[in-house]
């Protein structure tokens, strides 16, 4: 019977355990300070809890860069429905794959200049082929894509949106 | 009894790889272990060239196989690959694996891609290698071509032994520790199958009208 209560034991203070040891986001935390510019990831791994997460919030994560000139072309689309949905649980991250080399000469200025509502994150993980497929299976690689996922469910869109309308249609069906 | 069985796993066997195959059917573009279509595409030089009658330069080992690349002269990350990509050719024609280059895109959409400026850049590079213009866009959608640059590579039967990204490292020649068509060439030279089969990298979609 002791044996019973001791595994009991330790079967809940592993579950709070992990709990309270609860991966940090950057994303999440940067809501409360001020925001950033930008937050950079060096490896796929510190931004890979982004992709995973259990709540009623509906993400939409769209890669790009400013070097790509149908990402640029429909930023706007994203700025509108970061505006639409500024009082639903909507959270819009842009991960921009802009170059290492880059970052001061062309992407900060970008930024600078947009002053994008949403996130932006910014993803320096060379090593692609480890990560593609952990965005999602279907990606072949090119940009732009968007996904829009709530818990379990998901859309992933792998052209460049047509229109403001085209973005939010995916986004309602998820909501 | 024994042989109703064999025949009975043979029916299934061969009603699985129908499945399959009528499966891959519906698929656009080849996979590793399917044959890529040939094609008559125009060279930067005015030729117009086949895989069929690919002739080996003088000097070179007789062709063994083709890394065909697609990639196209405006998207940022085929840029960073052309000094590689001729590196590559400049390596491996020698030895029979030339690199044939195809560019994609729609130049009405992308002007910076049409056969002039294709010459152009071709001239300034000196690419050693055929750049062809994948005129009306009927070759990358057969080949399942996604982004530039995109790598397939055939033997001489056209059989497709690798897919994907020319290295690990697009954005820095420097940081690459696997070179993926390379190291495939040689495992199909030791009569090896490539490790990977395929990769996917970062790159350009591929510009058509919408």
């Amino acid at each position: 019977m002791q044996r019973f209560w001791m595994v009991i034991f330790l079967l809940v203070s592993f579950t709070f355990g992990c709990q309270s040891s609860g991966e940090t986001d950057q994303v999440e935390q940067a809501e409360k300070k001020p925001k950033p510019l930008y937050v950079s990831y060096e490896k796929f791994d510190d931004i890979a809890p982004l992709f995973n997460k259990n709540n009623d919030t509906t993400y939409v994560i769209n890669f790009w860069a400013t070097w790509c000139k149908p990402c640029v072309e429909e930023l706007p689309y994203f700025e509108d429905l970061y505006a639409a949905y500024s009082d639903k649980k909507v959270k819009i991250i842009l991960v921009s794959l802009d170059f290492p080399n880059q970052i001061e000469s062309k992407f900060i200025p970008f930024l600078e200049e947009r002053q994008l509502g949403p996130d932006i994150a910014l993803l320096l993980d060379g090593d692609a082929n480890t990560w593609i497929d952990r965005v999602n299976p279907e990606w072949g690689g090119a940009i732009p894509v968007t996904l829009v996922y709530k818990n379990e469910a998901s859309t992933f869109h792998s052209t460049q949106f047509a229109s403001f309308d085209e973005l939010e249609e995916i986004v309602k069906e998820i909501l | 009894m024994k042989k109703v069985l064999v025949l009975c796993s043979a029916v299934v066997v061969a009603l699985a790889f129908m499945a399959a195959s009528s499966i891959h059917s519906v698929s656009e573009g080849v996979d590793v272990g399917d044959i890529a279509p040939d094609f008559n595409l125009m060279n930067v030089d005015g030729e117009m060239i086949s895989l069929s009658d690919y002739k080996a330069e003088e000097g070179h080992e007789a062709v063994k196989g083709f890394i065909i690349t697609f990639t196209c002269n405006t998207c940022p990350y085929a840029i960073m690959y052309e000094d590689r990509l001729i590196e590559l050719h400049n390596k491996m024609a020698p030895m029979g694996w030339p690199v044939v280059a195809i560019q994609p895109n729609d130049p009405s959409v992308k002007p910076g891609d049409s056969m002039d400026k294709m010459k152009e850049r071709a001239t300034e590079k000196g690419f050693p290698f055929v750049y062809l213009m994948d005129e009306g866009q009927k070759v990358y959608p057969k080949f399942g071509a996604e982004r530039t640059p995109h790598v397939f590579l055939l033997d001489t039967d056209r059989k497709v032994h690798y897919i994907g990204a020319i290295d690990d490292s697009a954005r820095d020649p420097e940081s690459v520790t696997r070179n993926y068509v390379v190291d495939a060439i040689s495992a199909i030279e030791k009569g090896n199958t490539p490790d990977p089969v395929s990769t996917k990298a970062i790159g350009c979609s591929i510009k058509t009208k919408k």
